[in-house]
């Protein structure tokens, strides 16, 4: 047994059995109304539609559409809660409702955890020890600041608006909702909330929670739908506040929509984040920052590390430890304890995916994936990576939001926080290097709402959140996620 | 024989220049009681392009001044201002139509503000910013930055307290502007504009734009490079605001709706903090 | 020197002189403590259930090198111990042999005659083990007299003193001495396991040079502790050292061998490290000639999960052998 001794193994290769999660925690019904006024109550006009798992293509449930009715009935108990209770009570009473619901998010964890990877299609190692305990975190957090809202802004009297309308994408349904409505509450508001329509089952759950939190009804409102739902909120005229997080073009829209009104708004929108890697970075943690930045959640995060910039001295060598480290992803069924990668959430996300990846190609950049047998039920895309990047291809300009990494290279320090700016975006960004001074240069000169140096794609309640120029404005997390509360 | 006086001409300000209208267009400039005061530039869209593009120019050397250096540069500004009390009295008692000591006072109350600005500069980031103690082994820091070009529609009635109380918050956080002037009341805005420029402001900074709103203020809310939005001088005009308004949306403009301000009281932090974006920093703790 | 493994060349030449072992060792990317706890953490929830746990659990006992290092060892504990190895369960037929015994030098020869034939091999510790604060002289000595007696495998310690004061050509010549010092007589030599002591090293970064510095000297094995220290083999070091060997094999083509030992106890640490292993270095190195545990009370635990595999019933203490 010499150092000397042949590559050639006696044992079979470690091989990881399914370990699957059980569905049985989750008591799925067949069909769910809309919440408002502490009632699950059926629409108005009688819509539905139908919400699906993205890794099997199964119909979960029926979900009730909201129409301008519903909408209306459910601003309406808004302001009653919002008038009659809410903004009436002790910021310590406040507070304990929330506390309340903080507790129950923990205690029903697995529940939570197992809906939410059933309908987002994201692996239950993510949504279990991410999503589920950073919402429970994020109730905690804002609890706390229910009765000390005079203590965080110095020579204020804070007020509430009144009541919020909020949209939340699909990419992170429960942890989203946390995102809005936790400060919400926590301020004094109440709020109408609008999920994502490919993923509506979390909030509902949530919805439920409420009830047993013993939330006074009417202060938060489940409104389901898709596009004209999430329209009808954000244009209902008693609406206070506008808070919506998802695509930069429907932001725009927004934007537009409650320009001349009172509403105050709030947007968190697209990405296209540098992750900057120089030659004197931490390479082994580099690679790993590079995988989670772009294939954590399948690549459905707005701050997502998109572009690879690496020093071109070391390009060679990160890219082969990348890609070697890619092939060790486990992709497939999401709700498989080791899976990494799970199911693309919906078909059109992959339609949009395949696309810009297609034209990647056209425009002449290197396509590589590893090699991954792929279900053939539901969407899946496999992990992706593109070389020969340049800043002119649609690959690189373009908000993927999918597995699809663009690598660039760069040389020197200032070139590399060029390009990094070169957009219209600005969210987040990376940078890896051991060396201190250069890091904070960089980051300095970032034009970027979260820098994350030797890391990437981390998030805690106390740490504000939010976006440069056309990725939004606004901040979400810590003392700064109350000033969009609070007038 | 008396002496014939030597009348001021009243141009625009643009990247530390003083060009008259690129259109080679003015407009009559009157006093409270209509009397005629001069013929004050008419900046054109082209004027208001230039002025984004001297804004964007300045940008990067303004916001990596040092905090302290801005509050000097600042603080510079009221020591000059304090100078041409006189002429500035003078002029905003003849667009204002006040007495003589009501224009004093509001020269005064201009210098105050750019004094109790400059001292922000290096205060606002302990202030708005700090340190978050997540809960994983990070250094987790927030810092206020600004937001990059701001195009401002200054005050219709209080033509200089109104103006230094819209441009100093922008400008003592980094960022650079392009300041529509009151559109009757211009002639302060241009004698400002000229303290500026005699008080350490690099050219570019602060750019003034004299003229109709129908030209300057559409080309700022729809110019792409321009980052934020400050629409109090169309407090007269809700409908023209709310077009402005939606045209920002399209690169995501922080807006500032028109509201009533009172010059009088003290203005809080919040004409500085719209125009800031936090950038939040983590780091790993290891050995 | 960027963060490129060097080529075979190159590694010919850092050890022309301590400046040049320095630039290399120090021209290795650095590692961030954080990201590689983070990493290792991750790799830890991996879910090893039903048929891959069964071959996990048989994977690790036989890459136990079941140890016993006590002022107190006697002949008579070195059998009892010797023959566990052989039958780590005797109610099971299928319960294959560990790896190794590790012993102190002067009991080799009564592990060694009690394994005699089956295939277990003696490992002895030397180089005035645990601290190595002896002079070369009496280090060698240890080690020769360890391989006269029968030793298969020589566990040495690294002087890290000197690695930590950066004499770094001292650890480098002395691992190449005892690597001689291992050479028996019929021109085969004894395997040489490189004890690094992690926990004295203190951060990653000291680990993936001492890492290197030990596999470019020539050690077939590095290891990561020798118990007497805490913290002993942790998962985040393990991952640092599976990383340097599996750099090291692309940038040599030579394979190295990483054995955590100290305060692996339970079959669940086991097979995480097994994870790591799989994940990190790649299934190359799931061989008892390339990944071993130095531990005592493990094997115990790892027998106990084997007999819940086998019998749906969980096990307990008074059903394994205690020795």
């Amino acid at each position: 047994m010499g150092g000397t001794a042949p590559l050639d193994r006696t044992s079979p290769v470690f091989d990881y059995a399914p370990a699957p999660e059980s569905r049985s925690v989750v008591d799925l019904r067949s069909s769910y109304g809309l919440f408002i006024d502490g009632q699950f109550v059926e629409p108005v006009a009688g819509g539905s539609f139908k919400t699906i798992s993205p890794a099997t293509e199964e119909v979960l449930a029926e979900v009730a559409e909201a129409d301008e009715a519903d909408v209306d009935l459910a601003v309406r108990a808004a302001r009653r809660a919002y008038t009659r209770t809410w903004s009436r009570m002790s910021g310590r009473e406040r507070g304990k409702y929330l506390f309340r619901i903080a507790r129950i998010l923990q205690e029903r964890s697995r529940e939570l955890a197992v809906l939410e990877t059933l309908d987002n299609g994201k692996p239950i190692r993510e949504s279990r020890d991410v999503d589920v305990p950073l919402a429970a975190a994020h109730f905690f957090y804002y609890a706390g600041w229910a009765d000390k809202l005079r203590y965080a802004f110095p020579g204020r009297d804070p007020r509430p608006l009144g009541v919020a309308g909020q949209v939340i994408p699909w990419n992170f349904p429960l942890l989203m909702l946390a995102w809005k409505i936790a400060p919400a509450l926590a301020c004094g508001n109440t709020v109408v909330l609008k999920p994502a329509e490919t993923t509506p089952l979390s909030a509902l759950l949530f919805a439920e929670i409420c009830r047993q939190a013993d939330l006074p009804p009417g202060v938060v409102n489940i409104v389901t739908g898709a596009g004209d739902t999430g329209r009808a909120v954000v244009a209902h005229p008693d609406v206070d506040k506008v808070a919506f997080t998802g695509s930069t073009d429907v932001g725009r829209q927004i934007a537009r929509a409650v320009a001349g009104t009172e509403k105050r708004l709030t947007l968190e929108l697209g990405g296209k984040a540098a992750n900057i890697v120089f030659d004197d970075a931490p390479v082994d943690q580099a690679v790993e920052g590079i995988v989670d930045g772009i294939f954590f959640n399948q690549g459905h995060v707005c701050c997502a590390g998109s572009r690879l910039l690496v020093q071109e001295s070391v390009a060679d060598e990160v890219l082969e430890r990348l890609k070697r480290r890619m092939s060790t992803l486990r992709v497939g069924d999401p709700m498989d304890k080791n899976t990494d990668v799970g199911a693309i959430n919906s078909a059109e996300q992959l339609a949009k995916i395949r696309e810009l990846s297609d034209i990647g190609e056209q425009e002449g950049a290197d396509r590589w994936s590893p090699p991954c047998d792929l279900p053939s039920q539901g969407f899946w895309f496999p992990p992706t990576v593109f070389t020969g990047v340049s800043q002119a291809h649609r690959i690189a300009r373009e908000e993927i939001f999918g597995p699809v990494l663009s690598v660039l290279t760069f040389r020197t320090p200032a070139e590399a926080v060029e390009k990094a700016n070169n957009t219209p975006y600005g969210l987040s960004a990376g940078v890896w290097s051991d060396k201190g001074s250069r890091i904070l240069w960089t980051a300095d000169r970032l034009r970027a709402g979260v820098v994350w140096a030797n890391t990437f794609n981390k998030l805690d309640p106390t740490s504000p959140f939010g976006g440069y120029k056309e990725s939004g404005y606004g901040r979400e997390g810590g003392r700064h996620g109350l000033e969009g509360y609070l007038r | 024989m008396t002496r014939i006086d030597v009348r001021k001409t009243y141009k625009l300000a643009i990247g530390g220049a003083f060009p008259r209208s690129e259109s080679g267009r003015s407009y009559e400039v009157t006093d409270a009681s209509g009397g005629f005061l001069a013929n004050a530039a008419h900046a054109s869209r082209k004027d208001a392009r230039d002025a984004v593009v001297a804004a964007r120019k300045a940008f990067p050397g303004w916001s990596a001044r040092t905090a302290y250096n801005r509050g000097q540069v600042v603080y510079r500004v009221a020591e000059v201002l304090e100078g041409r009390r006189a002429q500035l009295a003078e002029e905003v008692q003849r667009a204002e139509g006040a007495t003589r000591r009501v224009s004093e006072g509001l020269v005064d109350a201009a210098v105050d503000r750019l004094v109790w600005y400059a001292g922000w500069a290096d205060k606002l980031a302990q202030v708005v910013g700090g340190t978050n103690p997540v809960a994983a082994p990070y250094f987790d820091f927030s810092v206020p930055e600004p937001t990059g070009v701001v195009g401002v529609l200054a005050p219709q009635e209080s033509s200089l307290l109104g103006l230094v109380s819209v441009v100093a918050p922008a400008v003592v956080t980094g960022n650079t502007v392009v300041v529509a002037a009151s559109v009757r009341r211009p002639l302060p805005a241009v004698t400002f504009a000229e303290v500026l420029a005699t008080s350490d402001v690099p050219g570019g900074v602060v750019n003034v734009l004299t003229g109709l709103l129908t030209d300057t203020a559409p080309t700022l809310a729809s110019h792409l490079d321009v980052n934020a939005l400050d629409l109090t001088g169309a407090l007269g005009d809700p409908d023209g605001a709310t077009a402005l308004e939606a045209d920002a949306a399209e690169n995501l403009k922080r807006v500032r709706r028109p509201a009533q301000d009172d010059w009088a009281t003290d203005p809080g932090l919040d004409r500085m903090t719209w125009l800031l974006e936090t950038k939040t920093v983590w780091h790993p703790i290891g050995t | 020197m960027p963060l490129a493994a060097s080529t075979p060349h190159d590694l010919a030449e850092v050890a022309a002189s301590d400046a040049a072992l320095r630039r290399f060792l120090h021209g290795l990317p650095g590692v961030d403590q954080v990201g590689a706890e983070a990493r290792a953490a991750m790799l830890g929830t991996r879910s090893i259930k039903t048929s891959s746990k069964a071959f996990a659990l048989d994977l690790a006992v036989r890459m136990v090198d079941l140890t016993t290092l006590e002022g107190q060892d006697t002949a008579g504990k070195v059998r009892a111990l010797a023959s566990k190895a052989m039958r780590p369960d005797p109610t099971d037929p299928a319960c294959p042999p560990v790896a190794a015994v590790c012993v102190y030098p002067d009991l080799v020869t009564v592990a060694k005659e009690t394994v005699r034939g089956s295939g277990v091999q003696v490992a002895s510790v030397a180089t005035a083990f645990p601290s190595g604060r002896a002079s070369l002289e009496v280090k060698l000595a240890d080690v020769r007299a360890a391989v006269a007696s029968g030793a298969d495998e020589v566990d040495m310690v690294i002087d890290r003193g000197a690695f930590l004061t950066g004499r770094y050509l001292q650890v480098f010549e002395e691992i190449e001495a005892v690597l001689a010092a291992c050479s028996r007589e019929d021109g085969s030599r004894a395997h040489l396991k490189v004890i690094l002591e992690t926990g004295e090293l203190q951060t990653y970064d000291s680990v993936r040079r001492a890492s290197w510095l030990a596999m470019l000297a020539g050690g077939d094995f590095i290891k990561t502790s020798t118990g007497k220290v805490s913290p002993a083999a942790t998962l985040p070091v393990a991952l640092v050292m599976l990383e340097a060997v599996r750099d090291f094999r692309e940038a040599t083509g030579r394979m190295v061998g990483v054995k955590p030992a100290g305060g692996i106890r339970t079959a669940k640490d086991a097979i995480k490290h097994l994870v790591v292993v799989n994940e990190v270095a790649g299934p190359d190195w799931l061989d008892p000639a390339w990944f071993r545990f130095g531990a005592s009370s493990l094997l115990n635990d790892l027998l106990m999960q084997r007999t819940k595999q086998r019998t749906g019933r969980y096990s307990g203490p008074d059903y394994v052998t205690l020795d």
